[in-house]
């Protein structure tokens, strides 16, 4: 590990000034210290926000929830309101990590979680992410984790996260305040970046931005589910993902929020598919056209190229038991 | 260089040490505690699991001097020869090991997930996300993924850790 100096932010206005000097956001630490040891990444000043008043869970006027950025994954998904009427984030963050990261991690920081690429990890190895320009190692490399949809010729990493995936399908919105003292909300399906030509960018956030909380809009009815694929039951990153929050309207489907994860650099979410869903009668039929219209684009790299047919069979299956008269919630 | 303020199983100490030191490494090099394991170093097999502020967490994963104040709980707080544990006496009644390595860190997570439970938390093999009403062996081994067992004595593991948490099999 490189050297670095530590200070503990005493306020919001003191942690995002420190942070548009240069200085790193310390939370659980779970992922920047794992990746400081590799030397990934080598911050020179670490500010740690742990002190924040920023670990609460409260109502919105509007009838939602505001998560604070420093809840841990833990708490948000024992708490009884989430449990209650966003079971799908409830579940997104169970299957995810083990039940000592989930105390540790925080809100803020598991959207911030990096790639979990092979070749970003092994700094001798190419790797536009994190060494722009390098070139892209994993393009002819193992890619068994990699994306299908999204990626660029500059990267097809992965962002890896589940929670996230289950915030996308709820039209949840990330809190921000700039080092200016600005506040803004940016929908999470806008705050992952795709790679494009520049991989080093994992997010739409500035030098200096705190995020201070997750909002999540006030609860719908129908049916949520979690469903995640990956090489061993528990304690693994997703292959393909899938959080759905499905409303019918008789034998019809209402609507329908399908997001995806370990398919592509942020969690994936297609208005088409759920276009051609809504008002319709759930068949073999319909969903297999969703996946067409969801996999129009995907394209394997040699070890992914099963994600294709997989993510089909995610899509189908979660929405066969979404749509099914009398499942539980 | 850092000072900072940890109790450790009830005894205070002052540590001074450099930012990078982990809590792990504090408690292994600096305070003499031996009985935390490092496997990995990087939050992905358990082993040096301890009990902070009354939750499980990972010492590799974290900075000693994020911990100011803070109440630890390690592998020799929770018993010792003589004066063991529930959970201590289950592992050595079921052949809950082998090497040994990876025990110290099975033990303090299996102490603060039997609380976990109490407290009402669901897993993700919970069918109902109110919780179970006791452990199962599935639910045992979902919450417990987070330690790895190298020798996978992971039957004898389960075995202790359901006699002390009163599950049924
Ligand atoms: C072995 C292992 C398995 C895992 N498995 C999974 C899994 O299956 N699914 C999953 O989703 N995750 C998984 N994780 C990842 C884990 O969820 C993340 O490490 C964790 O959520 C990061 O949160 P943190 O608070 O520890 O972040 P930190 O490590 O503290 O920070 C991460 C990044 O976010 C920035 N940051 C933190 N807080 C803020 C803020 N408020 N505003 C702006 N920037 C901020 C930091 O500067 C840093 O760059 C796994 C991790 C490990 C080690
Ligand atoms: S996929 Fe992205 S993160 Fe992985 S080696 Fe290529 S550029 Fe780096
Ligand atoms: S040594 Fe900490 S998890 Fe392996
Ligand atoms: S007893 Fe040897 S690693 Fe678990």
């Amino acid at each position: 590990m490189k050297p670095f100096t530590y200070a503990k932010a005493n306020d919001r206005a003191d942690a995002t000034s420190q942070a548009a000097d240069d200085a790193t956001f310390i939370a659980g630490g779970t992922n920047l210290l794992d990746l400081t040891k590799l030397e990934v990444m080598a911050p020179d000043r670490l500010v740690d926000i742990n002190r924040l008043d920023l670990a609460e869970i409260s109502e919105t006027d509007e009838g939602g929830l505001r998560i604070g950025a420093l809840v841990s994954n833990s708490d948000c998904a024992a708490h009884v309101r989430v449990r209650q009427v966003y079971p799908v984030l409830s579940r997104a963050i169970l299957a995810g990590a083990s039940g000592q990261l989930r105390n540790k991690a925080t809100t803020g920081g598991n959207l911030c979680q990096r790639t979990r690429c092979y070749y970003f990890y092994d700094t001798a190895m190419p790797c536009n992410k994190r060494e722009p320009g390098s070139g892209c190692q994993a393009l002819q490399g193992f890619n068994r984790i990699h994306a299908i949809l999204g990626a660029s010729e500059a990267c097809i990493a992965t962002y890896p996260g589940d929670m996230a995936v289950a915030m996308t399908a709820l039209d949840a919105a990330v809190e921000i305040e700039s080092a200016a003292g600005e506040v803004r909300l940016i929908p999470v399906r806008d705050f992952h970046r795709l790679p494009g030509d520049h991989p080093e960018k994992d997010n739409i956030l500035e030098a200096g931005d705190l995020i201070t909380a997750v909002i999540l809009p006030p609860p719908v009815t129908g049916r949520q589910i979690y469903r995640k694929v990956r090489d061993r039951a528990s304690y693994a990153f997703a292959l393909c993902s899938m959080a759905a929050v499905v409303e019918m309207d008789g034998d019809r489907i209402a609507s329908a929020a399908l997001a995806f994860g370990g398919l592509a650099h942020k969690p994936w979410r297609d208005e088409a598919v759920e276009a051609l869903l809504v008002g319709e009668k759930p068949s073999a039929a319909l969903f297999g056209r969703a996946a067409d219209q969801l996999l129009a684009e995907a394209r394997g790299y040699g070890s992914n190229d099963f994600k294709i047919a997989l993510t089909r069979r995610v899509l189908i299956a979660v929405l066969t038991e979404a749509t099914q008269e009398g499942a539980a919630a | 260089m850092e000072t900072t303020e940890l109790t450790v199983n009830g005894k205070r100490h002052e540590l001074e040490a450099d930012s990078r030191v982990t809590l792990l490494d504090a408690l292994r090099n600096h305070l003499g505690l031996t009985g935390t394991k490092k496997g990995c170093d990087h939050g992905q097999c358990g082993a040096c699991t301890v009990i902070v502020e009354g939750r499980r967490i990972n010492s590799c994963l974290t900075l000693a001097c994020m911990h100011d104040g803070d109440e630890i709980t390690t592998i020799e707080g929770l018993g010792e020869p003589g004066n063991l544990s529930d959970l201590q006496a289950a592992f050595v009644a079921h052949d809950g090991f082998q090497c040994g390595y990876c025990t110290p860190g099975q033990i303090c997570s299996a102490t603060a997930m039997i609380e976990e439970a109490k407290a009402g938390w669901p897993s993700f093999v919970s069918d109902d996300l109110a919780g179970p009403d006791a452990l199962s062996d599935e639910e045992i081994s979902e919450r417990m993924s987070g330690n790895l067992c190298r020798c996978a004595a992971y039957p004898n593991i389960v075995n202790a850790i359901r006699q002390v948490a009163g599950g049924k099999s």
